[in-house]
């Protein structure tokens, strides 16, 4: 865990250093497209007329924005390191020439590797009666860490809640007076070779990563408004190869996980089902689709089309009933899915239990009526907050991460790794400890 | 399984569309581009260095310095050698015919010539050293003609000096010497040390003395302290250091009252003008006694 400390700090250091040169990019490494978009970070830059400061994520604006077909990723992760490089490559080249300016340091988001959420508490009695920045790194360097496997790396380590004494719900108590200080951790694991592998595929691309963050986790940034965030909501994530849930609470994640399966899956069973190819699918998917079939869609024939020579092959035509009858039971599953991983953090404990639809697989019509049966009652779909200098064509709920990226890169939140290690660990504590005994004995 | 290391890329599948990655040098070739020193050097850089070490290549040879210096020096003479920038003619503007011809001495002799090769600000620092010249004006027409006007010095008085007779204009200055009196017969005449710098007052002076202006021989400067008046006859009117006006107007009063220089005397003395005194001839002196004598 220590390795994975200096990593994370040397990552933060690396965020420092982007934003003294104010021009920093934004990844979002999906399994059906890549997107990068190009912040530029100004001081001072007055809000536009009409626009207040949005919370402070004023101070960044999209110069450079691309999107290009992933290739080589599949479930959220890299499965083809050469085909992975090559499309991070595309939309750099193009986000960077839209920009006019080079970027060299990159925040990369992915959607897979099997996240797992833990929660931790640590307790420590505070040393000078007043909680200083020290007693917050003890704290959390108290924390009792689970055996969380080999070959997993902490992705967030965020405190969520600090408690003085009885006093509990603290967001900062430093400089408040008490004993006994404990803090709640979320920790949040991923597979270690799917970070390698895109840290690899980034590094090839002459790139040096400023920062890594969960897609479930960003998506909720963008598209949970302020009071979903602070009363409790959890934001689901539909994207291509997988579907990221994340619980906020409190403005903190509290909860986040993954199911892995995604647009793509429906795209497949059309093709299956329909006998066509995946690009043929994924036409008719975004043209046709729905989930909710009424006595008209019976009637709404699609052409299916096709180019094998033979007439009666080519000509094939299916209702969009039938379409719907595909699509139906995969989008089912997946909200059955979520709906199970919901249940098992304890979704239904929260105050308010909002549940917002965002990514690329929220467009299909229909969803939200779906998603309110098997979700429940609150159910609404989201889309990014707008971020100035977004182009149209990324303001979709597609863009729900690439756009949560930004503002986490504007802002991001604080982690264990922003606390400094607690001096017990220096050799300086040591040597301060001989000098005392020194003292004692002498 | 299809070969993962063909030679040509994959072309997309059926139906997608064409989004062909970058090579990874061209790539690293768009970064270098984009980096900003890299492209002011490409932009600007590469071009001046190619430029200036062609020139300094070319240069470097002996031959070619001299062309390149015989050719500029072929083609500056043939802009400066076109008629439009040739003069050749000469306009003095008021200068008499003397002053004239001493300005002409400082003109080019070989008339039809460049106005690149005239130094007007020469030629004018010349002529205006000239103590005829008040000031001048120096300048090439269009229509190739030098024009030169002058500002003739106007003598308005001779001075007698130990050297001969010089002319003086209303500031002091010298304007030219005379063989004898009588050319310029229609001036007054100053003498004495320091006469020239006091030639307003002398001026005025001769103003003052306009009734007896058929008798005026000139004025002397006494000591550089005050004038005498001298008139025909040997008379010499002594006037004061201060003042001097203001006391041969007094003197011009009596004369008009009593016709005081037609008499027998040799000068008048108001330099005291408490106590004005003359100073009879001796004839007159004698006479005079004699006449109190008989009357005794």
């Amino acid at each position: 865990m220590g390795q994975l400390y200096q990593t994370q700090r040397a990552m933060r250091n690396m965020r420092k250093a982007a934003m003294q040169r104010g021009v920093i990019a934004i990844l979002d490494v999906g399994t059906s497209k890549i997107a990068c978009l190009v912040l530029r970070f100004d001081g001072d830059m007055p809000a536009p007329e009409g626009i207040g400061s949005m919370a402070g994520q004023s101070s960044f604006r999209i110069i450079g924005a691309a999107t290009t077909r992933s290739r080589g990723v599949s479930f959220g992760e890299v499965s083809a390191m050469a085909e992975t490089e090559r499309a991070i490559r595309t939309a750099v080249q193009a986000a960077q020439k839209m920009a006019g300016v080079r970027v060299d340091h990159v925040i990369a988001t992915l959607s897979g590797a099997r996240p797992r959420s833990y929660g931790l508490d640590g307790e420590v009695e505070v040393e000078a009666g007043q909680v200083t920045d020290g007693d917050i790194g003890r704290v959390l360097a108290a924390c009792e860490v689970p055996d969380y496997g080999d070959g997993r790396e902490v992705l967030h380590a965020q405190p969520v809640n600090f408690a003085l004494d009885h006093r509990s719900g603290l967001a900062d108590p430093r400089g408040q007076i008490g004993q006994r200080l404990t803090t709640d951790m979320h920790l949040l694991t991923v597979d270690a070779t799917a970070i390698e592998n895109l840290l690899y595929c980034i590094k090839r691309c002459d790139l040096e990563v400023a920062g890594l963050a969960s897609s479930a986790y960003v998506s909720g940034i963008s598209s949970l408004v302020e009071d979903e965030q602070e009363l409790g909501a959890a934001c689901i994530d539909m994207g291509g190869g997988s579907t990221g849930i994340s619980v906020f609470i409190r403005k903190h994640m509290i909860y986040a996980d993954s199911v892995r399966m995604g647009g793509d899956h429906v795209t497949s069973d059309i093709s299956m089902g329909l006998q066509v190819p995946m690009a043929t699918a994924e036409r008719i998917k975004t043209f046709y689709g729905g989930v909710v079939a009424t006595g008209m869609d019976d009637r709404e024939m699609i052409e299916i089309g096709g180019d094998t020579g033979d007439w009666e092959h080519d000509r094939r035509t299916v209702s969009r009933a039938e379409l719907i009858g595909i699509m139906r039971p995969r989008v089912e599953e997946i909200l059955e899915e979520v709906r199970q991983r919901l249940d098992a953090a304890g979704f239904e404990h929260l105050p308010s239990q909002q549940i917002v639809l965002t990514g690329g697989g929220s467009q299909i019509p229909g969803l939200d009526g779906l998603a309110t049966r098997i979700l429940g009652q609150q159910v609404r779909l989201g889309r990014p907050l707008r971020v100035q200098g977004l182009p149209q064509a990324a303001t979709g709920p597609a863009f729900a991460g690439a756009v949560g990226l930004c503002l986490f890169a504007a802002h991001p939140q604080d982690e264990w790794w922003d606390f400094d290690v607690p001096a017990e660990r220096y050799p300086a504590r040591s040597l301060k400890r001989a000098i005392k005994w020194l003292k004692d004995n002498w | 399984m299809r070969s993962l290391t063909g030679l040509f890329r994959r072309e997309p599948q059926y139906g997608m569309r064409r989004d062909p990655a970058p090579t990874r040098w061209g790539y690293r070739y768009q970064r270098l581009m984009l980096t900003p020193l890299f492209r002011i050097g490409v932009r600007f850089g590469l071009p001046v260095l190619l430029v200036a070490g062609g020139l300094g290549l070319w240069f470097v040879q002996e031959d070619n310095r001299k062309a390149f210096a015989a050719q500029y020096e072929r083609l500056r003479g043939m802009i400066e050698q076109r008629p439009e920038f040739m003069v050749g003619a000469v306009e003095i503007e008021g200068a008499d015919p003397a002053l004239a011809a001493a300005i002409q001495r400082f003109l080019p002799e070989r008339m039809p010539i460049s106005s690149f090769d005239l130094d007007l600000v020469e030629i004018r620092a010349r002529i205006r050293e000239l103590t005829a010249v008040a000031d001048a004006t120096v300048r090439v027409r269009p229509g190739g003609v030098l024009d030169i006007a002058v500002t003739q010095r106007v003598p308005v008085a001779v001075w007698r000096h130990v050297d001969g007779l010089r002319l003086v204009d209303a500031e002091g200055v010298m304007t030219g010497m005379i063989p004898q009196r009588s050319a310029r017969a229609e001036l007054p005449l100053i003498a004495g040390d320091g006469a020239r710098e006091k030639i307003g007052e002398a001026l005025a002076l001769f103003a003052a003395a306009e009734p007896v202006s058929d008798r005026l021989r000139g004025l002397v400067r006494m000591g550089e302290r005050r004038w005498d008046l001298v008139l025909d006859r040997g008379q010499r009117i002594l006037l004061p250091a201060e003042n001097p006006v203001a006391a041969l107007e007094r003197v011009m009063a009596l004369d008009a009252a009593q016709d005081m220089l037609a008499r027998d005397i040799v000068a008048v003395d108001v330099r005291n003008e408490d106590r004005p005194t003359i100073r009879l001839t001796e004839q007159a002196l004698m006479r005079l006694r004699r006449v109190s004598e008989n009357n005794n």
